[in-house]
This record gives structure tokens, C-alpha cells and sequence, in this order.
């Protein structure tokens, strides 16, 4: 069979794991697919060479597409979304010097509970604290800001949030840039590898169900390129449906440590891939359920609620008016193209292509084409709903 | 407005540095200065208030400049990505030629334009050294290993080099591997075994 070469941005993330997977395991073959993957040295190159069509499609921060709708950072394009790669993922971690602090205040690390954890960082952290965020339109940023508005709006004006590439991060922890991090994986476990700081807790638990990456193309490119998007739509579905068997684990980590992908030991990859992190350098262990989720719950549907939260967010921190930013987000994420690819291969798809966000604190069935969807709980540590619907 | 246009290139390699540097001095007269060091880049740059910033685009620190764009108030000299006001076609000469250019919101193109296309040329001469010196370096360690691989067959068999290479060269074929290949593995197995 004839294949079609389409050229592939990624950053090399554990949560590449689906495009790799989709190369490596066959997925996209079967759809006449053949992934170029191409690596980016950082997120501002990966837009870029999506935006001038070095690559066709492209892993996303999920609040990239919804930046550059709204006109936000340097992007000179529009994009699509047309699915999402990856929920959740990401961890918070502080330096060494931090953490000795909240553990003198009796903090216990117990990684759960994103409450107590950000009143002991606040409050640890004495006059200011200083975070990393790999890049300023990021699922990191947008959680990080929730939490602490959340929590302590007086303290924001002493928290400076700071980028600061993933690879530098131990360094900029080192030379005092910066006092806590928020970043995905495999860079939270290489800081605690490398004893430059402990975790403090899993992004999750601030948003239970949170659009970490997606994959991206320029806007219009999917209508033209018809075939070939809802191709790539299948073949990264069954990527996320491989990876979310748990006797895939050992295996992915396996692919994902080759030289050619990740080039690290597979067991560091496997702690994500498995949800067992180790959270200090003296080894203290944390089982995180869902910590990055690939395929259950229909984590691939680009929700269009999803794309409104994120325009809200963005909007809210760049004085843009709520309600058009949100109607421009809610073109971005093409749950349509999503519905026409997984038509006839046996996926339950949802009835909407809206929720409302952080509505569901246990698992709940909803309408659905075939009638047995049950969505994993999606709540706010705050349990606050957004209401794409209802402007605040 | 001030006369000389202030640039500001981002780049650790010294050399590297002096070149580029070189470059836009032979391409018009404006304030050059090099940041090398990635610590702090975003707050250092914006300190400068530069009109141009230019930096390799393999370079992760890169990121670091998105604040810039974000972080302006009305009144900052607002710093954009170049892609979205360039000239047809210069934008993405420097991104092919590996460049990204970071331009003060409202700069006459024709300001730009001599320093981009100075900055491109030197970039794509960067771009073919870079990947010439990969090459080079691959085939240096390439042959290093084949050599001791043919050492260690020698040793062992007793046979001339050239028999030796020729062992090598047909194991690689009946396995359809790279002789190179073929010989890490020998070197691999070796070392293990003691």
C-alpha cells in the first residue's frame, strides 16, 4: 500500500508518547500514514515550524492554538485542534531549600491534596516565590495561576511566574533563578533524580481532567487535507487505546528510551507512564492514579468547553473581553472532524461537544452515540464549575 | 527616535558570537551586544530595550523571549516574534536558515530588512558547518570503532585486515546491518564478555 509521508512537530515528552506510538507500533501505517517525526528544540520553534509548513501537524500545549485565535504571542497563524493528545500530566516541584522548609512546617508530601499543599507553599515561601514554566501559553501556566487565585489572591503579587526551558530548569534552580517549577514529564522525575528538589504535587490535583497537549495543524489545512486529518485523528486514537493497557507500560517506556525519541533510562519514563512517581531524592514513592491519561474517559475529544475554559483563563490575565475570546476559542477545538474520523471504528463518542468543567466529582455516565460512556470525575480542587454557557 | 539600531544576539558560542557580530558590523553601523549566558535572558534583554534580538533557533533558551511579547504594557517597547510583520518571503529564509528574530513593534521594514539578510546569510553558512561537522564526526567515531572490531577479529583468528574487513563487510550484508554497526556490536559484545 502507498503511503503518505506527513511531516510531524514534536518536543520529546513522555507525552509524545502517542505519536510515537502511532509510528512505532503501526497505527498510522494501517491508515497509509507515514509520520516524519520531527524533534523542536523548544515550543516557540514547534509553533513556528507549524506555522510556515516545515510540518503538518504538530504536538501542542493545549493553550497555543487558543492564544494565537486570540491574537496572543508571536504566532502569525492560526491553528486547528484536532485532537487532544494528552490529559494531565504535569507535576508542581520545589527546590531543595523549599522543600526542607515545608517539611520543617510539618508538610507530608502527600501529593493529593492541592489545598494544603499551596497554603504550605504560600507559606513557605515567606516575601516572594519564584516558579518555572516551560512556556508562557501553557496548561502549567493556566494551572498554576488557577491554584494560586484560588487560594490566595493577595499573594499573587509576590509569586513571579518565570519561563524557563524544561532542560535549564535544574540549573535555574541551582543558581537561585527560581524557587519552585511547574513542568511535565520526563523533567519533574530528572530534578528529583538529579536531587535538585522534590515534588509537591501532581497537576491533577488541581484539575482533575486537564487538556494537557493536543495536536495541531493550521487552520483550514484539515478541510483541504480531509483524508489525511481524520487518518491521523484513527491512528493517535489507537495509539492512546494501546497505551492505556496497563500491559503496555513496560513497553511504551521501553520505545520511548530509545535514542532516537526520549534517549533516557526507561524506568524515569516509566513513573509517568505508570502514575508511581518518586517524589523525593530520598526516594519516597507516590501512586497517582490518572496521573497522564492518553485514551480513557475519551481523553482524545477536543472538547469545545475546553478551548473556552483556557480563552477565559487567558482573557481574564490579558484584560480581553470574556465573551468574544470565548466564542473565538470555541472555533479551535474541531470536535467535528473528531466525530466524522472515529465514525465507524467502534469508539463511543459523547452527544455534546460541550460540558460544563469540573461538574463531576465521581464518574458519570452521559449521553453518548452508543450509550455506554461513563466520563472519569473532572473537578476543580476549588469545586468550582465553569459554565461555557454562563458568562461570570 | 534614535539613529543606530540596538541589536541584541543571544549565542553561548564565542566564536560563534564573534561571527555573526562581524556580519552586521560589515552590514550597517548599529549597537551590537551579545548575551551569552541563558540565566535570567527574558529580564537582561528587556533591561537593554534593544530593537532586534536575534537568537539560533535550536536554541531551547528561546522560549524564554514568548515573555517579551506578552509581558509589554502599552507604554514597553513591545517585542514581537518578526514572522507576523516581515517582508514575503524573509521571514521564512530565516527560519530555514535557522534564525529567529525577535523585532520592536513598529521598526520600518527597511531598517530590518539589511540586518536579517546579513543575520541569514551568516546563519545558513552556520547551518551547513553544523551539519558537515555531525557528519564528519559520525564517520571519525564510525571508523574508530571499525578499527578495533578488525583488531579484536584479527586477534582472535589470526587473520590479515583485510580478511578481516572482509568478514565484517559480509557478516553486515548477510544481516543487512551497517558495517558499523556489525563492529559496535563486536565491540559491545566484547567488552562484556571480558
Amino acid at each position: 500500500m502507498k503511503q503518505t509521508v506527513i511531516p510531524v512537530g514534536y518536543m520529546p515528552l513522555v507525552d509524545a508518547a502517542p505519536l510515537i506510538v502511532a509510528h512505532e507500533m503501526g497505527f498510522a501505517a494501517e491508515e497509509g500514514l507515514a509520520l516524519d517525526l520531527q524533534p523542536a528544540p523548544s515550543w516557540s520553534s514547534l509553533r513556528d515550524m507549524l506555522a510556515f509548513g516545515r510540518v503538518e501537524a504538530a504536538h501542542m500545549l493545549a493553550p497555543v492554538p487558543v492564544a494565537a485565535a486570540l491574537g496572543l504571542g508571536g504566532a502569525g497563524a492560526e491553528f486547528s485542534v484536532l485532537s487532544v493528545l494528552s490529559v494531565n500530566g504535569n507535576v508542581i516541584g520545589v527546590s531543595r531549600e523549599l522543600a526542607d522548609r515545608l517539611e520543617a512546617q510539618g508538610h507530608s508530601f502527600a501529593f493529593d491534596d492541592a489545598e494544603t499543599a499551596g497554603r504550605a507553599l504560600i507559606g513557605a515561601a515567606s516575601d516572594r516565590l519564584r516558579i518555572g514554566i516551560p512556556f508562557p501559553f501553557s496548561m502549567h501556566m493556566e494551572l498554576l495561576s488557577y491554584w494560586i487565585d484560588a487560594l490566595e489572591p493577595a499573594a499573587r503579587h509576590a509569586i513571579e511566574i518565570r519561563t524557563v526551558p524544561p532542560p535549564l530548569m535544574a540549573d535555574a534552580i541551582r543558581a537561585g533563578e527560581i524557587d519552585a517549577f511547574c513542568v511535565g514529564e520526563p523533567w519533574g522525575s530528572i530534578t528529583v533524580e538529579h536531587a535538585m528538589g522534590s515534588l509537591l504535587l501532581p497537576g491533577r490535583a488541581i484539575w482533575s481532567f486537564a487538556p494537557e497537549k493536543v495536536l495541531a495543524v493550521r487552520k483550514g489545512w484539515a478541510d483541504v487535507n480531509r483524508p489525511l486529518a481524520e487518518g491521523l485523528i484513527r491512528a493517535l486514537w489507537r495509539a492512546g487505546c494501546w497505551l492505556s493497557g496497563p500491559q503496555s507500560h513496560v513497553l511504551a517506556a521501553e520505545l520511548l528510551s530509545r535514542s532516537a525519541w526520549l534517549d533516557l533510562p526507561a524506568e524515569i519514563i516509566d513513573r509517568a507512564l505508570s502514575g508511581r512517581l518518586t517524589i523525593t531524592p530520598q526516594g519516597l514513592q507516590r501512586h497517582v492514579p490518572g496521573f497522564l491519561e492518553f485514551h480513557n474517559g475519551v481523553a482524545g475529544f477536543p472538547w469545545r468547553s475546553q478551548s473556552q475554559w483556557i480563552a477565559r483563563q487567558l482573557a481574564a490575565r490579558t484584560q480581553l473581553d470574556p465573551a468574544d475570546a470565548s466564542a473565538r476559542a470555541a472555533q479551535v477545538f474541531r470536535s467535528d472532524f473528531y466525530r466524522s474520523a472515529l465514525r465507524k471504528t467502534g469508539a463511543d463518542l459523547p452527544g455534546a461537544s460541550s460540558k460544563i468543567e469540573g461538574a463531576a466529582s465521581v464518574e458519570t455516565a452521559v449521553a453518548s452515540e452508543r450509550g455506554t460512556l461513563i466520563l472519569p470525575p473532572n473537578e476543580f480542587f476549588n469545586r468550582r464549575f465553569f459554565d461555557p454557557d454562563r458568562s461570570e | 527616535m534614535q539613529d543606530k539600531l540596538s541589536i541584541i544576539v543571544v549565542e553561548a558560542d564565542r566564536d560563534r558570537a564573534i561571527l555573526i557580530v562581524d556580519s552586521l558590523r560589515e552590514a550597517g553601523d548599529f549597537e551590537i551586544r551579545v548575551i551569552s549566558d541563558p540565566a535570567g535572558l527574558a529580564r537582561r534583554i528587556k533591561a537593554h530595550e534593544p530593537d532586534i534580538v536575534l537568537i539560533d533557533v535550536a536554541d531551547p533558551s528561546r522560549d524564554m523571549l514568548e515573555e517579551l511579547a506578552l509581558a509589554s504594557q502599552p507604554r514597553d517597547r513591545a517585542v514581537a516574534m518578526f514572522v507576523d510583520r516581515s517582508e514575503e518571503g524573509l521571514s521564512t529564509a530565516a527560519v530555514e536558515a535557522g534564525l529567529s528574530a525577535y523585532v520592536v513593534d513598529g521598526l520600518q521594514p527597511q531598517r530590518i530588512k539589511p540586518v536579517l539578510e546579513a543575520a541569514i546569510a551568516r546563519f545558513r553558512v552556520f547551518q551547513r558547518m553544523r551539519a558537515e561537522l555531525a557528519e564528519t564526526k559520525r564517520a571519525l567515531e564510525e571508523r574508530k570503532v571499525i578499527d578495533r572490531a578488525k583488531g579484536m577479529i584479527m586477534k582472535a583468528r589470526g587473520i590479515t585486515e583485510d580478511e578481516a574487513y572482509a568478514l565484517l563487510r559480509r557478516a553486515a550484508m548477510d544481516q543487512n546491518k551497517r558495517i558499523a554497526d556489525v563492529a559496535q556490536a563486536l565491540v559491545t559484545a566484547t567488552g562484556l564478555l571480558g
